[in-house]
């Protein structure tokens, strides 16, 4: 591909993950099957900077910006299975976010671009909860470090956290560094955390990976003690906490995770760099860290789905809802994959949470789309990683609790909030 | 041949460059200029030099940097509102999201991008933000870069090589 008989994009592509490779001190490339990321994604500082218009963008903006590529090239159709993650406008709800026309259009237009070319338009952050669920062992190229450490962790598949550069490359060539989550001495565990109180609910499984990113940074951790056996709700809201805090893409879970059926197996029969436990104490200094955000118990928005909201949690977040009606202070988003929305239409969950005053969108969140309603001051929150994350991005305070706290503040305008 | 300084220099400008922890600083002691050379490993070519900016906190990419005006927005980092613009970055190395290298990349179209790196931990978000914004950049050296170099520092970096040599001025 590199001498360009594959066409001038795999060249550029091969290029580009040739560099990159050098850069991690790469040695080879695997053949990837299982590609996710954001083809091509515009923004106004690239069409500007490119000076295009979402019209004629998106092979300047592939070649440019994704290829790194000083050349603009004709971006051919995807040669593995590719899809694409969450972007930052809501189809239907563009209104809702504040997004104006442009910003819909220049999301369609890519995103028709990307499907025309073969890229499954999945627009979540949660693709295994959406229909790409790839098997163990299978070396993926994935972004969106929540996905990452799900995929690696949860479902024993291979990846690194990819960037937007390298998942657009290997979507043209099914190449990809060989280098550390592909390989199996890099998957072992390096820090053991000992759990001394009990973790069971989604609020416990997102303090104890936050704890854990925070302790632990890049580095992979094998938990044991009193963990039960968490779902996967628990799974993806303790990944994404982890991956937020530190820069976790793998864990083990004894007797849980596909890797880790014996401690010794997840160490790789090694001793640990570290051990670490974590009890009463350092739970309660994690719940105090992640409401450090917020003074002000008035709650003027409520943002659950992050990642995005499974069926079972829009089930809980219908149930927790249902004839009931928002407070008139107070507004609700419940972000979830368009998958997952249609099946909890079907389900009638969408239309508790209208008829409560909560709005349901989808491809994005928050953070990402940088939207709040306005005049927001203070916000709550029952995912870790969103703490972590849009208090800095919108500049204002964040509450985090259970999903039933943050249903109690929609409905009443407080918050009410109780460390377990 | 270049004199590999580092370790040499380390034993001299250490009891006066960081103090050792040991007595307070008088005017009397003068810190002459120095040069100090650190060897590592190439991650991007090209060479660069400039002022020093240094922290312990590693960085988040996307949603820990204001990418329109290069600067640090993490709560509570080290770095919270200073701008990495036209610095040599040193810095342990990435976290956070995986847009991370997009997130560096749009620095370089906004001409806010640092002018090198200098970290240790490798990781493919930093290997990729650092390819796409066309920078010299460094890791894996035979001295801790944090532990040598300070805040203000003229650091020049020859990725090529990987090497990276730290100029101190004299300072009363």
């Amino acid at each position: 591909m590199l001498d360009g008989r594959e066409g001038k994009a795999r060249q550029k592509a091969m290029d580009l993950l040739v560099r990159y490779g050098e850069a991690l001190g790469a040695e080879r490339f695997v053949d990837t099957t299982n590609v996710a990321g954001v083809p091509a994604y515009y923004s106004p500082v690239l069409l500007d900077y490119y000076k295009v218009t979402p019209d004629d963008a998106y092979d300047v903006i592939y070649s440019r910006f994704d290829l790194d590529s000083d050349e603009v090239v004709e971006v051919p159709r995807v040669m593995v299975n590719s899809c694409a993650l969450q972007g930052g406008v809501d189809a239907e709800g563009w209104k809702t976010l504040g997004k104006n026309y442009d910003a819909l259009r220049m999301s369609e237009q890519s995103e028709s671009a990307s499907a025309a070319r073969g890229v499954r338009i999945l627009k979540t952050c949660t693709p295994y909860l959406a229909g790409n669920v790839p098997k163990q062992g299978e070396h993926c190229a994935w972004m969106e470090s929540s996905a990452v450490v799900y995929c690696n962790s949860v479902l024993g598949a291979r990846t690194n956290t990819e960037g937007r550069e390298s998942t657009s490359a290997a979507m043209l060539t099914g190449k990809i560094p060989d280098y550390g989550f592909h390989r199996d001495d890099f998957r072992v565990a390096t820090h053991h955390i000992q759990v001394e109180v009990p973790v069971e609910s989604m609020l416990d499984w997102g303090m104890l990976g936050y704890f854990i990113g925070a302790e632990v940074g890049e580095r992979i951790p094998v938990v044991t003690g009193r963990i039960g056996r968490p779902d996967l709700i628990r799974h993806k809201h303790f990944g994404a906490a982890a991956a937020s805090s530190g820069g976790v893409e793998m864990y083990h879970l004894v007797g849980v995770t596909p890797e880790a059926e014996t401690l010794e197996q997840a160490l790789g029969a090694r001793l640990p760099l570290e051990f670490i436990p974590y009890g009463k104490a350092e739970q309660r200094r994690t719940y105090e860290e992640l409401n450090s955000k917020a003074r002000d118990t008035n709650v003027d928005f409520v943002m659950l789905g992050c990642p995005h909201a499974a069926l079972e949690q829009l089930r809980e977040i219908a149930g927790l809802l249902d004839g009931k009606r928002l407070s008139e202070n107070c507004k609700l988003w419940v972000f979830t994959s368009r998958a997952i929305k249609v099946e909890a239409e079907a389900s009638g969950y969408v239309g508790v949470i209208r008829a409560a005053g909560g709005v349901v969108l989808t491809d994005t969140c928050s953070s990402i789309a940088q939207a709040v309603p306005p005049g927001t001051k203070v916000v709550a929150l029952d995912s870790a990683k969103q703490t972590h994350y849009l208090p800095a991005i919108m500049g204002i305070q964040a509450w985090f609790g259970t999903t039933a706290d943050c249903i109690n503040a929609a409905l009443t305008g407080r918050w009410n909030g109780r460390a377990p | 041949m270049t004199k590999l300084s580092g370790t040499i220099l380390d034993g001299e400008c250490r009891p006066e460059g960081r103090g050792a922890g040991t007595g307070p600083r008088t005017s009397a002691i003068v810190r002459e200029a120095i040069t100090i050379t650190l060897r590592g490993r190439k991650v991007v070519g090209g060479y660069a030099e400039g002022e020093a900016l240094v922290t312990r906190d590693t960085i988040s990419g996307w949603g820990g940097i204001n990418p329109m005006t290069g600067t640090v927005i993490e709560t509570r980092h080290e770095l919270r509102g200073q701008t990495f613009k036209d610095k040599v970055l040193v810095f342990p190395g990435a976290k956070g999201s995986s847009g991370w290298s997009a997130a560096f990349h749009v620095t370089r179209i906004t001409g806010t991008a640092p002018k090198a790196l200098v970290f240790n931990e490798m990781t493919t978000k930093i290997a990729l933000g650092a390819v796409v914004m066309r920078i010299p950049s460094v890791t894996d050296f035979d001295q801790d870069p944090l532990e040598v170099i300070e805040n203000g520092d003229w650091v020049k970096v020859d990725g090529d090589r990987g090497i990276v040599e730290i100029h101190r001025g004299p300072r009363g």
